[in-house]
Parts: structure tokens; sequence; C-alpha cells
């Protein structure tokens, strides 16, 4: 049992890690720039004096040494997939390999300014354009964008295509369905790009319920989201069903591509009726997460809806055997969803995964990531059962129920503790549909001594006292933080 | 007139052609001899890449499918149905190995003519603003960037207090009560700040926005807003800058914001104290969409009456890479603090009584309001986030002041010299901060090609859809040119003298 | 316990009438419900509500509720001490928790609302 006790700081620097203001020592300074090499003149002659600052930015003063220490401290307190297992349900935390980010910081690269001319962008664009072509192959759908930056930011545009879409086509469609298990970013993008929402009960096994979603059609639906495989780790066994549905009545599908890990080459969301699609780079094709993004949320649409994609879009004219690329508005494009082309930094990492892996490659992961996954769920079930489905994906949603009500010991324990054990937490409390849920994502990077462990770990934690996993963790640099205190005494800024 | 058409680069496109080979293959009936080729090079590659990032042994698989109760890994997939299946393999290109991959991207860089090691007077928002190496330094800990939203706070202390030292500093800088955590980049940040403007003011019917701020931006907003029955209000501003007598005539009792940029995308200064004091007092929102690095001279929006602050934040610190990922700048006035979008960071006691950080607010986003929520925003900038917060820490009050008045004397020393003897004249007599717009004799497109050896200046306004509609043939001949610190007395007269000897048969007309 | 002279709406909300005066609160089983509340949104003075809408809003960490109004009328007062001092509502929901007091243009709507022993039935059933 770890002790709680100020020397479990092990080699803390705690000095260092104070905030930056109070570290600061006024008169200290990290950046000297040169004197000016030009002919000066009083700024109050170059510029209006009542627009000036009265005095200098008030700004922490701190050397290069005090803020690398900082961070380099600061930076010790997190967990990572470098560092450790992050089974971090939905979100698939995978190895991020070194390559891309030498690659992806070569010059001509991670120097090229947007608005350079079209002969410089060349090389670049060639990249796109391939990832492009790559992606519309994974998908099974065959017009790109590659402008969202996030998987959001891809509902959001794939939705304003499909209005645009609509009413192109002198329909008016205003309703957005999607089952009651969806992320909530699939309701909050609807909103966004002026849909109704309806939410649809699923049924108690965690699939759609079909009868439900035939009461919902009708010519006002505009689109059915649904996340495949399914926020519990399950393929949607009637996915082709739910798409004539909603094709009967003229509506689209939009497959929200969080859990593509699960499927690349095996099946592809055009294949299985999906209209349109985001990808998150950052989780199926590691780009890193970064602590929180940046993220690239590509979209995939079929043919008819290429008109209406967001621009610019990489396009090639060949002739003569010699290729060159260009950016091109689509014809009735919904217009830009943000300043320039996209986040291009995570697109290259994405672009370099598919290129190491190919096709053969692509499909292993899957295959990877699905055995690990079923393998853990395996090395658990009789612990923490998951009570959707015989087998999982590439992640499944283990219910801590039976340990909550025989000991005490809910889903948020064993999560706090596991971190004490050198394991970051799975996704609890998410889907609303299990109780007492613990999502567990893998990821086809981990070896089977780490899911050894990990599942021992767990039956460890299970057998420790109740009230000690209650105050857990223990061994981290905090413990527990007061959300309530957090959120009624708004403290969201340093102040002097 | 031009008297030479630009001249034509090679960049060994057939060579270009060779990498990309597949691309041609993989439509029509070719396709089924790029299967060929690349099943026949699968089984040497892909145990190249099993070595890579896999860890399955055959032996350990076999011990994992008893386990699982399985015969095979095929026998996993039994729950996606048959007919879904993808019946034969994907059609992309053959596995790399690290070392060919390497060489296959550095082989396509090679053929962008001059992407790297020009000299860049380029602007638009986005800068070749020098970047300290302790930047990279830090945000290449892999502590911050594989890891992801701080959801365990006892985990993630140190993503946790970077954003909140983050959102200090944004509030330092702004003078704006409250910052989030980031959003995507300039200009989705500027239409949350719309979207929230009209949450607040409970006004839907207008929002005003100078023709200065950023064509892009705009159009954005435009995106956007498509599907209400906003009226978008345009402010001509062919001189540069708005009147700010125009603007207040516009702004009604439906008019949920007015937006300025300031410095605007011309590089000119506008008023924004007095259209900001109109706004407030018809009851609508004032968003300043303000350059971070101005602000080492330049007042702070609070200052001028910005009740939102939002900005890119590519300057500080992060690198172009073709447009993005770079950071959305969003703060505002404490009073709407719970119509706002994306994360915030708050500070808190843990049970022992240590101050720690967490995530907090979090009603407001979209995992518990779902389609009531502020913004549908949930991974952000994280990264981004930490590379701006140790510029800023790294620049001080000083090292910000000294970039803002480098980039400032050196934009005016280069628009003195580029406007001498060149024909080439200043497009607006309005005070500038490190960007100005020049009128070109003729083509501007065209001159930026003449004079790339001596640097690369632009983009000229006949690149936006959106200036060109609205300064008409005009558009043609403007060019906007951008000055940093990076940027030294010799890099600006070498491109003065080339543009002089580029030019002069147009200055001689 | 739901106090016995209180009217109740199927949402938890509570009315105590006096003439055509109406206090309003929430009920302390929907406070235990909630846990940990860090923010109540409240209506200004003056403000008109038809029964069934939206006064205000209760927040806890980690989740959000609306408040819906059980009668029809005006905002006449708003409990100030309320948002600064969340445990009022913990401490005592159906007294100084009181949250804002309405005048009532249809004071019959308040038949329509439950009685303490049909609301604790509600409760009970964990609705």
């Amino acid at each position: 049992m770890l002790i709680r006790d100020e020397e479990m700081t092990f080699m803390r620097n705690r000095q260092a890690a104070n905030l930056l203001f109070e570290l600061s020592q006024p008169g200290r300074r990290a950046a000297a720039y040169p004197l000016c090499d030009v002919p000066t003149r009083p700024l109050s002659e170059l510029l209006p004096s009542n627009q000036l600052a009265s005095q200098s930015p008030d700004l922490p003063e701190l050397t290069e040494p005090d803020v690398i220490r900082h961070f380099t401290n600061l930076s010790t307190l997190n967990m990572s997939v470098d560092t450790h297992f992050y089974p971090l349900g939905s979100c698939t935390m995978k190895y991020n390999p070194k390559r891309h980010e030498r690659l992806a910081s070569l010059p001509g690269l991670v120097d090229l300014h947007p608005y350079q001319t079209e002969d410089a962008q060349q090389g670049m664009l060639a990249i796109l354009f391939e990832l492009q072509q790559m992606l519309g192959e994974i998908a099974g759908l065959p017009a790109v964008s590659l402008q969202p930056a996030a998987g959001a930011h891809g509902e959001m545009t794939a939705l304003l295509t499909a209005a645009a879409y609509f009413h192109d086509r002198g329909e008016k469609r205003t309703k957005v369905l999607f089952p009651q298990s969806a992320h909530g970013t699939n309701p909050a993008s609807a909103a966004i790009a002026g849909f109704d929402c309806v939410q649809l009960k699923g049924q108690a096994d965690g699939f759609v319920d079909l009868e439900e979603l035939k009461a919902n059609l009708d010519d006002k639906t505009a689109v059915f989201m649904i996340t495949n495989p399914n926020t519990l780790g399950l393929f949607e066994r009637d996915i082709a069903k739910i798409s004539h549905l909603l094709h009967d009545v003229g509506g689209l599908v939009y497959i929200d591509g969080a859990n593509m890990n699960a499927i690349l080459g095996i099946t592809r969301p055009g294949d299985f009726g999906g209209d349109m699609m985001h990808y998150n780079v950052h989780k199926t094709f590691t780009g890193p997460h970064g602590s929180g993004g940046p993220g690239a949320g590509p979209i995939a649409v079929r043919d008819f809806l290429a008109d209406y994609l967001p621009g610019p879009i990489v396009t090639r004219t060949s002739s003569e055997g010699t290729n060159r690329f260009q950016l091109t508005t689509p014809a009735k494009s919904i217009g830009r969803v943000r300043s320039h082309f996209g986040n291009v930094g995570i697109l290259l990492r994405g672009y370099l995964y598919l290129r190491t892996l190919g096709a053969a490659g692509l499909k292993a992961v899957s295959e990877q990531a699905v055995l690990n996954a079923n393998y853990l769920r395996a090395k658990l079930e009789d612990v923490l059962p998951v009570p959707h489905g015989e087998r999982c994906m590439h992640e499944f949603v283990a219910s801590a129920q039976q340990s909550k009500t025989e000991k005490g010991i809910t889903a948020l324990d064993i999560a706090k503790r596991l971190l004490d054990y050198g394991y970051y937490a799975p996704t609890v409390y998410f889907p609303l549909v299990v109780p007492e849920a613990l999502m567990v994502e893998p990821t086809e990077t981990e070896s089977q001594q780490t899911l050894d462990d990990f599942a021992d770990t767990i039956r460890t934690i299970l057998n420790e006292s109740p009230e000690f996993l209650h105050s857990a963790p223990h061994a981290t640099p905090v413990s527990r933080p007061d959300e309530v205190k957090a959120g009624r005494q708004l403290v969201l800024r340093w102040k002097r | 007139m031009s008297n030479s058409a630009p001249p034509v680069i090679n960049f060994g496109l057939r060579r270009l052609i060779a990498a990309f080979s597949w691309l041609r293959l993989s439509v029509g009936h070719e396709a089924q001899t790029a299967n060929a080729t690349m099943n026949r090079r699968t089984p040497k590659r892909e145990s190249e890449f099993v070595v890579a990032y896999l860890f399955n042994t055959p032996e350990s698989q076999a011990d994992m499918l008893r386990t699982i109760g399985v015969g095979s890994v095929e026998e996993l997939f039994d729950q996606v149905p048959r007919e879904l299946r993808l019946a034969r393999p994907l059609q992309l290109p053959p596995p790399l190995s690290e070392i060919e991959l390497e060489s296959h991207l550095r082989y396509i860089v090679r053929q962008s003519a001059g992407a790297s090691g020009q000299v860049s007077f380029l602007g638009g928002g986005i800068y070749d603003h020098f970047i300290p190496a302790a930047v990279d330094a830090i945000a290449g800990r892999s502590e911050f960037y594989t890891s992801y939203t701080p959801y365990q706070a006892e985990a993630s202390q140190g993503s946790l207090q970077t954003f909140f030292e983050y959102q200090t500093l944004i509030c330092q800088l702004t003078g704006m009560d409250v910052s989030n955590a980031s959003l995507y980049e300039g200009a989705t940040a500027m239409v949350e700040a719309v979207l929230m403007a009209m949450r607040v003011t409970g006004r839907r019917g207008k929002v005003i926005v100078l023709g200065s701020v950023h064509p892009e931006y705009r159009e954005t907003l435009a995106t956007y807003l498509r599907h209400f029955d906003t009226e978008i209000v345009t402010v001509p501003t062919p001189q540069g800058t708005a009147d700010p007598g125009d603007v207040t005539r516009l702004i009604d009792d439906r008019t949920a914001a007015v937006i300025v940029q300031h410095p605007n995308f011309f590089g000119c200064l506008e008023s924004p104290r007095e259209i900001f004091a109109a706004a407030k007092q018809r009851g609508a929102l004032s968003i300043s969409v303000f350059d971070p690095i101005s602000l080492g001279i330049l007042e702070r929006p609070a200052d001028h009456g910005a009740d939102i602050a939002v900005a890119e934040g590519q300057s500080l610190g992060i690198p172009l890479q073709y447009g993005g990922p770079y950071l959305g700048i969003f703060a505002c006035r404490q009073e709407y603090l719970r119509q706002m979008p994306g994360r915030l960071i708050g500070e808190t006691v843990d049970r022992e009584g240590r101050r720690c950080f967490v995530l907090t607010l979090g009603t407001r986003e979209q995992h518990i309001r779902r389609d009531k929520a502020t913004s549908n925003i949930c991974t952000n900038q994280g990264l981004l986030a930490v590379r701006a917060t140790v510029y800023l820490s790294l620049l001080g009050p000083r090292g910000l002041r000294e970039v803002a008045e480098l980039c400032c004397q050196k934009a005016h020393y280069a628009a003195e010299q580029l406007t001498a003897n060149t024909g080439l004249k200043l497009a607006f007599d309005r005070p500038f901060f490190k960007e100005f717009v020049l009128r070109c004799p003729d083509d501007a497109t065209a001159i930026t090609q003449r004079v790339r050896s001596a640097g690369d200046i632009g983009p000229a306004f006949n690149r936006f859809s959106t200036l060109a509609g609205e300064f008409g043939a005009i558009a043609n001949n403007l060019l906007l040119v951008a000055v940093t610190e990076s940027r030294t007395k010799s890099q600006i007269d070498c491109l003065a003298k080339t543009i002089r000897s580029e030019c002069s048969s147009a200055t001689k007309k | 316990m739901a106090p016995g002279h209180l009217k109740y709406a199927k949402t938890h909300e509570w009315l105590s009438l006096a003439g055509d005066v109406g206090t309003i609160g929430i009920s302390d089983f929907a406070v235990k419900e909630l846990t940990d509340l860090v923010y109540m949104g409240l209506p200004n003075v003056g403000k008109k509500l038809s029964a069934g809408d939206v006064f205000g809003e209760i927040e806890s960490v980690k989740a959000v509720s609306d408040l819906y109004a059980p009668v029809s009328g005006e905002v006449i007062e708003v409990n100030s001490n309320i948002p600064n001092d969340l445990d009022l509502l913990s401490k005592d929901a159906f007294g100084k928790g009181w949250l804002i007091k309405m005048r009532l243009s249809n004071p019959a709507e308040a038949t329509t609302l439950l009685d303490a022993a049909a609301y604790e039935q509600q409760c009970a059933a964990g609705h």
C-alpha cells in the first residue's frame, strides 16, 4: 500500500512549477532582439499617439532557463502515450511515430506560407492531393475536403454541405437524427448547421432501434448521424437497413468516423450506406493529440455532394505526362469553413502514416486493435462484465456496477486508482446506457504484456479497501481536485 | 505593361509523377495492376511495418486468440456482415520503410521551387516571425504532444496549468477578463464571437463587418450564417480604413455585433474606439480582431472598448506549415463568461488543500449541453496554446515590445524604399503597423513572380474573390507586403532594387 | 420530506401561494439528485412567464437542468442571496432557498399541481 506523505512527491521541483508570474523577477529576459538596422523614427511619428499603448504589455519577466525548467517540470506532471498505457476509450491513443515529427518539420513544408506562389506549393499540393485520394479510397466515398480542423468541425461542414445539396434540390429538410448514445458533438454540430435535433432512444442491446427510427423518418429528415462501430464498440449490425430506410425517404447517412480504427480495410462507410463521414486524423491516423489538439477532421462524401464541399480542394491537371496541382473551389461550394487550407501539420502526419502502412499494414492495424481489445475484454470479463455484445471491435464498455453493488467500488474509484499504478484511466461514465461505464480502447500499439499487467492491476484494485480507493489516487501530484469549488469560485486566470 | 512572361519553372515534374504513379493506376482498369504490384511487395513490407509499431508475434497472437476463445483474428470480425466487407485490398500506394519514406518526402519537397529559404514578405494574417528554439524544445516534449484533453486532472496537471497560464497571458495581453483555452484559428474564432454576440444580445438581424477584415474570415462568417436570416452588412473600405461615421450609421437595434480588425487586413489602423462606443450605445457587442504582436506597442482591445477580442495566434511561436494548425485566441468580458465557447481551466485545491487546476464550466460544452451547447468544439488546439504560452513567457514585456517596434520600423522603411523610384505607390494613405498595400502599375501577380529572387511578396488582392469583387479591376494591381522582425535592411534594400530593375519598363511608361 | 402546505410540479419546482403571489423554489429531492451545485441562473424582475416556460437553470459540475415555471405570471422578486450562496438550497430548499416570487395571472393553474403526497410518490418511484 502506498503511503500518503510529502515524501511521496519523489524528486518533484515544486518551486519551478510555480506560476509564471510568481517566478517573474523584474529585469529578467529570455529573448533579446538585434538593434534595429534601418533608420528609425519615433513611434509617435509613425502611428497615432492616441492608439499607442501607454506601457509595455504586462507579461512575466523570465530567463530562458526559468522558462525551460518551468515547463519541463510541468510536462512531467502529465501522463502521455509515450510514457504510459493510455486506454482512453473513443480517443484512439495509439503510438505516434517519431518519423512523422521529423518529416513534417522539413523545410519546404513547415515554413511554407499558404500565399506563396502555386509553383512553390506544388510538392505540398501533390501530397495533399494524394491524401485526398487515399482518404476517399479508405472511406469508399470519393470526394474529400481536408479543411475541417477537427471531428466536430468536420461534422458541421458535412451537415452544411448536405443542407446546400437539399436547398439546391428545392427540398426543405429540417431534421437531423442521432441515437441517444451519440457523441455530444453530433447534436451540437447539427444545431450550429441550423438543423432541429431529434434524439432516438436506443434498444436495450445498444443498437439502433429500427422501429423508433422508422417512426421518426419523413420528408423533413435531412441526415441520420451514426457512429459505426458505435460508442459501445459494436458494429451496428443493421447499418445497411438503416441506410436504406434513410435513402428511401430521401435523407442522407452521416458516419461519425471516431471509431474508424476498427474497420480500416475491413469495410468502408461508403460500402455500408454512409453518404458522408469525417475522419479524426489525430485518432485513427496518429496525428499526436497534443494535450487536446490540434486535430484534423477531413470529410469524405459521395460524388453527388462533391460540388457543395467547402473550398479549396486540391485538383490535378495532367497534360503530356506532366502533373500540375492547383487549389479549386467546387462549383456550388458552401464556401470556406476556416481560413487557409486546413490543419496541414496534422494532415501530413496522417499522410506519412498511410504511406508507411500501405493497404496491408492498415488492415493489420484494425486487426490488431480488435485483437487487443477482445483480449483485454476476455481477461477482465469475470470481474468487469461487459453488458453489450459477445465480442467487441476496437474498444469495449465494461461496467463496474457489480463491484459497486458488492463492494462499493465505483468506476471512478477504479479510474483514479489506475493512475497510481501508472495507467491512464479509461473513459468513464460514457456512454450513459451502461451503468458505471469504463470505456477501454487499448489500440494496436500495446503488447500482450502491457494488457496482462493492466488486467492484473484492475484485479488488484478490486481487492483493495473501498475506503482507500475512494480517496485515490494516492501517488499522483494532486488528488481529487475540488471541482465544486472550481465551479463556484471561478478563478480562470492569475491576477496581481 | 509586363515585358516578359513569368519565367517557367521546371519542377522536374516527370519525376514527381513517378513518385505518385499509383494515383494514375488507381483509376479504372489499371487498378488491377496497382493491386498486383502491391500484393507482390506486401509480405516483405508488412513485416517491416509490424516491427515498427505492432507487438504481437504469431505466438502471442495465437495465445491471445486462445484466451478469447476464437480460432482466428478473422473470426473477431464476424459481427461485420459479410456482404458489407471489402472483398479486395484497399488501393493504396505500397508501404515505405522509414528510410524510403524520408527520401520520398525529401524528394517531393525538393520539387517545390523556392518553397524554403525564401525571404518572406508575405502577410495576410500569418507571418514569418522568428520562433525561439525554446518553443520547439517544450512543444517537442512528448508529455505534452502525446497526451490528450486533460480529463483526469491528477494525471494532467502539466497541461492544465499550462492552459491556465495561457488564459492568464491572453488576458494580460488583451486586457480582457477571461480567455478560453483555445479555438481552431482566427476565422472560426471570429465566427464564434459573432455567434456568442447573438446569444448575448438575443439579436439575429444584422452583423456589421468592415470590408478591411480578412477576406477569408468574412467568407467563413458567410458560410456559418448562410442558413440564418442574419444580414451581414459589409462596410466598404476603399481608402484602406472605415469612416467611423459610416459604421455608426449602420448600427441599429437589430445589430448583434460590429467586427473591426485592427490593424486590419491591409495593415492599416482603424478607429475602433469610436466604432465600439457607437456599438455600445445601441446595445451591439464589439468584436476586435487583433494581431497579438501589435500589442507590444498598440493599446489593448479592452482599452478601445472591445467586448470580445479574437485573434489568429500563429504569430506567437507557431510555424507557417501551409495554413495550419494555428491557434484561435478568444477572450471576452467577465459578464459573457457563461456564453463562451471552448474549454476553460480553473484553479482549485485538491483534497489536501494543494493548489491545482481542472477543466471547469463544462456545462456550457457539447458533451453536457449537446444541441444547446455554446459551441460544437471538442478537440481544440492544445499544443499550439502551449507554444504561445512558452513564446510569450520567453519574450516578456520587453521582448514583445521590441518585436513590435522592429516590425513597425522595418515596415515603414520598406514602404519608403519599395515606393522610391519603383513605379509602385502606397495604395492607402493611412497609418499602418507591419503591413501595407502597394499599388502596382500593372498586374501585381506578375510583379511577385518577377521579384521572387529577392523575396516573396503578397498576397495579391486578386487571389481573393471577395476582394476582387469589392475593389474591381484595381484588385489586380494591389499587393500586400508584410515586414517582420526577421527581415533585415539588406533584404529590404535588395527587394527594392529588384523591383526597380524589374519594373523599369513600367516606370518609364 | 415534502412539506404539506406546498404544491409541486412534476419537474420538481414547488409553489407556495399567498393571494395572487406565488413563491417558487425547487425541492430538496431535486437538489440532492443534482449534487455539487455550482451555478444558478435566475430571471430578471419583470419577466413574464407562462406555465411551463423555462425561468432559469441550475448547474452542477457535470449536469445542467432547466427550471420551469409551475404557473403563469410576472416575476416580482428574485432571491438575490442564491447565486452567491448555493448552500442555501441544500440547507433549506423549502425556505431560505426559495428562488423567485411571481404575481400569478391565473391562480387557478395552481390546482393542477401535485400535492405533497403525490409528489413524494413520484420521487419514490425514482423520477
